[in-house]
Parts: C-alpha cells; sequence; structure tokens
C-alpha cells in the first residue's frame, strides 16, 4: 500500500493537523513504511475471534448522576486558563462562519 | 552512611523516624543533585524548590509529632503526563507549555496525603509518545550511568531523577512499556501495575485501553510501598477494579510466599529474539540459575504470538492516541497560535504545539480509524490482541506461576541513534508491550549491568491482579 501526499493532506485535514510540504512528504513514506509493517497482522487468522476492548472484564459501571460542584478557586484556575475570554465565558471563532 | 540522595524509601523512613536527618536535609540535598545535573540530564522540566521546602518542613513538623506515615518527607518527581494541582504539566508538549491542573490526579493525591515532598515535573516523551525520551519538545533526557546514551522512554525522566539522586522515587505511566523500559536502561525498578488497580484520573490519556500508572523507585519492596498507597478502586475512574489491595509490603518481606516450588515461565519467543543481546542474555540465564538455585521451576514456554504484539500496538494505540489527544485543541487551555478562524485555530496550534511523533501518530490513528479501514486495521488489530492474551491465559495457572524475561532487547541506545527511524524505535519495546496488551502486572528489575557499564533489567509477568507474585520474586532477585 501506498499512501500519496494528497491522502496525507485529507487525513491532516480530518486530524485538524497543519503540515507543512515537507512534512506530508515525510509522513506519506513513514505512513507507508508502517502500514506496510503491519500488514503481518494479516497473517494471523483471527476467524470468529472476539476483539479486545478491554481486560478487566467489568460491566456496565454506573453511578448517580449528580451535579458535584468545585469550589471558587477551582473555577477561577479554570477560567484563567481560557485561550480567549470574555468575563467568565470562553471566547472562540465562530464555528460555521468559515469554509 | 550513604548519601542521603541515594537512599531508598525504606532506609530514609528510618533515618528520618530515628531522627538522624529530617526531610529538609533529605529534600535539600535533592535538590541540590538537581541544580548540580540537571543542566545535563535533564531530567526535571520544572522545580518546585520552594514548594518542596514548604512541603518538607511541615512533613519535619509531623514526625516531631510522632504522626508519620510511611512516606511522609520523602521526596519524589512525577512525569509530566500526570495531573499536579497548582504545578505547571506539560506533558512535555509545547501546547501544554503553560498548562497549570487546578487538581491532582487520584495517585498523586493518596501519595501527598501522606506527606511525601513534590520536588519537581519530569520530562518524558510528549504524551507519552517513545521509547528514548528524544520525542520531548523540552530536549532529551541522558542516562546517568552514560550521557551519550538515552534515558529510555517515555517515562525516561522519571527513571534518570532516581538513578541520579534527584528524588528518592518517581510516579510514571506505562502505557506500551513506558515505566520498565527506562527503569531497564537506568537500572531501576519499575512497575506497570495490571490494568484496572490503579485509578488513571489525571493521567492525560494516550491509549485509554492499555493505560497504567505506577511506580518507579530503587527496590521492589520501594515499589510495594507505593503500590499500597497507590491502588485502590477510585469513584473517578471506572475502570478500576473494585478488589482489596494486598498487603504488598508484607508479602515482598515475610514467608507468605516461597520461591521454592514457584513455577517461572521461560517464553523461548523472547529468548529467541534476533538481536537480543549477549550480555542481557547471560544476565537472564544468571537470574534463572539464582532461581533454580533457591528451589524454583523453569518452565519451557511458548507464547506464540508475540511477535504479533508490535503491529497490534502499533495499530491500537496511535488510534487511541489519535481519538484522546482531539481534546488537546487550545480552546479551553493550553498554548494558542495566530488564527483567522476556528479550523485554525485547532490546526495551527497543533502543528506548533506537537512534536513530531505526535503528529505522526495523529496522523497513523486518525488513517486506522477512518472509514472504509476501520476493520482492515483498528478491528483486526484487536482481534490480534485477543490472540496475544490468549497465549497468556494459556500458561498462567496450567503451566506456571509467573513468566521471566528480558525488560529489552539491548541496553541503553545512543542519543540519536535511532531518532529518524520510527520503526526502529518501535521494535525496542518488543518485549514490554505483549503484556501491556494483554493488560497484566509487569515489573523490571535491575539483573546486573554489561562490560561497558550500562544496566540490564529483567521482567516479571504475572497473571491479572498478580502483582503480589512479580513483587516477591522482584525483592528475591534483587536480595538472594
Amino acid at each position: 500500500m501506498q499512501l500519496t501526499p494528497l491522502e496525507v493532506k485529507k487525513i491532516a485535514t480530518l486530524a485538524r493537523l497543519s503540515l507543512s510540504e515537507e512534512e506530508t512528504q515525510s509522513y506519506a513514506e513513514q505512513l507507508t513504511a508502517i502500514f506496510g509493517y503491519v500488514e503481518m497482522l494479516n497473517e494471523v487468522d483471527t476467524e470468529g475471534v472476539e476483539e479486545t476492548c478491554q481486560v478487566t472484564g467489568l460491566q456496565d459501571v454506573v453511578r448517580e448522576d449528580i451535579v458535584v460542584d468545585c469550589d471558587e478557586e477551582t473555577k477561577k484556575q479554570l477560567v484563567e486558563a481560557f485561550s480567549d475570554k470574555k468575563g467568565q465565558l470562553l471566547q472562540v471563532k465562530g464555528v460555521f462562519s468559515a469554509e | 552512611m550513604k548519601q542521603l540522595h541515594t537512599l531508598t524509601i525504606v532506609e530514609a523512613r528510618k533515618g528520618l523516624d530515628a531522627k538522624e536527618f529530617t526531610s529538609v536535609e533529605l529534600t535539600t540535598a535533592c535538590l541540590n543533585r538537581i541544580k548540580e545535573r540537571n543542566g545535563e540530564i535533564n531530567a526535571f522540566i520544572t522545580v518546585t524548590e520552594e514548594l518542596a521546602l514548604e512541603e518538607a518542613k511541615k512533613a519535619d513538623e509531623i514526625i516531631a509529632r510522632g504522626e508519620q506515615q510511611m512516606l511522609t518527607g520523602i521526596p519524589f518527581g512525577v512525569k509530566d503526563a500526570i495531573c499536579t494541582k497548582g504545578v505547571r504539566s506539560t506533558a512535555s508538549a509545547k501546547i501544554l507549555d503553560n498548562y497549570v491542573p487546578s487538581f491532582d490526579a487520584t495517585v498523586i493525591a493518596r501519595i501527598r496525603a501522606q506527606g511525601a515532598v513534590l520536588v519537581g515535573k519530569q520530562n518524558c516523551d510528549a504524551f507519552g509518545h517513545g521509547a528514548s525520551n528524544e520525542n520531548s519538545m523540552y530536549g532529551p533526557v541522558r542516562n546517568p550511568h552514560d550521557t551519550t546514551k538515552v534515558s529510555g522512554g517515555s517515562s525516561g525522566g522519571s527513571a534518570a531523577a532516581v538513578a541520579d539522586g534527584m528524588c528518592l522515587f518517581s510516579i510514571a505511566e506505562d502505557t506500551g512499556g513506558s515505566i520498565r523500559q527506562p527503569a531497564a536502561f537506568c537500572g531501576l525498578a519499575g512497575l506497570r501495575p495490571s490494568y484496572g488497580r490503579n485509578s488513571r484520573y489525571g493521567i492525560m490519556p494516550m491509549a485509554s485501553s492499555l493505560d497504567t500508572v505506577g511506580p518507579i523507585a530503587r527496590t521492589s519492596e520501594d515499589i510495594a510501598i507505593l503500590m499500597e498507597i497507590m491502588a485502590g478502586v477510585d469513584p473517578l475512574d471506572a475502570t478500576t477494579v473494585p478488589v482489596e489491595t494486598p498487603l504488598y509490603t508484607d508479602e515482598v518481606k515475610s514467608q507468605m510466599l516461597n520461591v521454592k516450588g514457584l513455577r517461572v515461565g521461560i517464553p523461548k519467543e523472547y529468548f529467541e529474539l534476533e538481536g537480543l543481546d549477549p550480555e542481557i542474555r547471560a544476565a537472564l540465564e544468571q537470574s534463572m540459575e539464582t532461581l533454580k538455585a533457591a528451589g524454583a521451576t523453569l518452565v519451557d514456554i511458548s507464547l506464540p504470538h508475540t511477535k504479533y504484539a508490535i503491529p497490534t500496538y502499533y495499530i491500537v494505540v496511535p488510534s487511541e492516541d489519535s481519538s484522546n489527544l482531539g481534546r488537546i485543541d487550545s480552546i479551553r487551555y493550553g498554548a494558542q497560535t495566530a488564527h483567522d478562524d476556528l479550523y485554525g485555530a485547532y490546526a495551527n496550534s497543533r502543528r506548533d504545539g506537537f512534536p513530531n511523533e505526535v503528529k505522526r501518530r495523529i496522523m497513523i490513528g486518525t488513517y486506522a480509524l477512518s472509514a472504509g479501514y476501520y476493520d482492515a486495521y483498528y478491528r483486526k488489530a484487536q482481534k490480534v490482541r485477543t490472540k496475544i492474551r490468549q497465549d497468556f491465559d494459556t500458561v498462567f495457572g496450567a503451566q506456571v506461576d509467573v513468566i521471566l524475561t528480558p525488560t529489552t532487547p539491548t541496553p541503553a541506545f545512543g542519543v540519536g541513534e535511532k531518532s529518524n527511524d520510527p520503526l526502529a524505535m518501535y521494535l525496542a519495546d518488543v518485549f514490554v508491550s505483549p503484556s501491556a496488551l494483554a493488560g497484566l502486572p509487569s515489573l523490571s528489575v535491575p539483573v546486573g549491568k554489561t562490560s561497558s557499564g550500562l544496566p540490564i533489567g529483567a521482567q516479571l509477568i504475572g497473571p491479572m491482579m498478580g502483582e503480589s507474585v512479580v513483587l516477591f520474586l522482584g525483592h528475591q532477585l534483587q536480595n538472594i
């Protein structure tokens, strides 16, 4: 399998990553090598084998859906961490404004 | 007397309780070590000197009142991919350069509640992605045993810091070897606990179905002490398993367990690997002889899917990495790059704030999970993962009680030696990824050095929730 720079660009867009031309080229080569290497998984017969999605065997771990308030200091720290804000509110660029 | 910064937790506890030295003196010894050596070793990204001395003073007051617990006054460090309240936690990526968590990870809260003294946050491969600590945006960590060599990774700073006497123990994270491999490279004990044994709340998630948090220290006995404090169910992490935490410290020292009659599995796939360093093989053979002489039975076993662990790992983990890293978007916290629109806020900040390996994994994962490829890659890998688990299930109980392997195929390699070859780097984890995929507890303990003075690690793998047997045997290997 050969990944093209065009495919790499498409994946980067999906992943919200801005890549340079140089990176696009080198990821095309490296991803081709890595996906080529993992082809060896096809040697394993997995007919009828369940996937391993977790290893503890725990099922349906539930808790009460209750609101736990945090202290003022924590709230202040959370708001301070916002990259952009208006008062206590998180500010971002419009979601639907750009294409 | 030994120099303060070289003590084990057990030795430091005795000295503090006997008033031979104070926590302020012990902490100062570690801080001095950091001042002298961190410029070269680069184990710490953030040093919390003022906070540490304040906590040490408080610890001395607690000890004076006779109210101390096991870790009161003991200096420790924390991998920077673990959240610490009020102390910057970067995960070694510039995108979190300014991130100060408003909470402690559960395991850190438990350790600090004992009065342990936080001396700083440790360098690692960014977000835990790597096996050499060269994927840090704060520079590589150098191995204290030979500074031309890597410390191992991803928890390289955590291992190098203990090896160099900058703290007495570290708390780190192991997804596919990130505690054990650097512990082996730096001559220390490091435990990846069973998945579900320790709470991961506050650990920056990497691959959620594999991530664990565990300790690095000088001895298995110190590891046992730390596990007793860290382990146990946490309502903030629904994957923690509600089982009683064993009294590891008693088990390690007492006669509750016995080497005599213990069945130790020797998996041929690990020892037949092409590229296994002859000096490492010899050290492991010595360990086998030691165990045999102490009455253990060595059992030749086969784990036939071992060679598929690395390709499985490098589909499953980047896939989960790419999902988890979606939250690192520079919006609610983190460093944001100039942008014109929302897409630019994400894409530019992630471009500038992630190192190469993180981007590479996001790309691998996004591709493997994308429509049309999910079945061929992620689902296939999760099925092969089942085969790898079944290998272990087949031997545990029926044939063996514990498995002995080398931790790494080679001793610490040179800084820069593999950094341009991602596949070669991935193969450094060949012995540590299979048990990680199966969720099993695995301990690396030092079992000698190469002729050039580099540490060699042996890995003990136990059955699910079987920390007791690996800690016990690790202690025996370090003390027989």
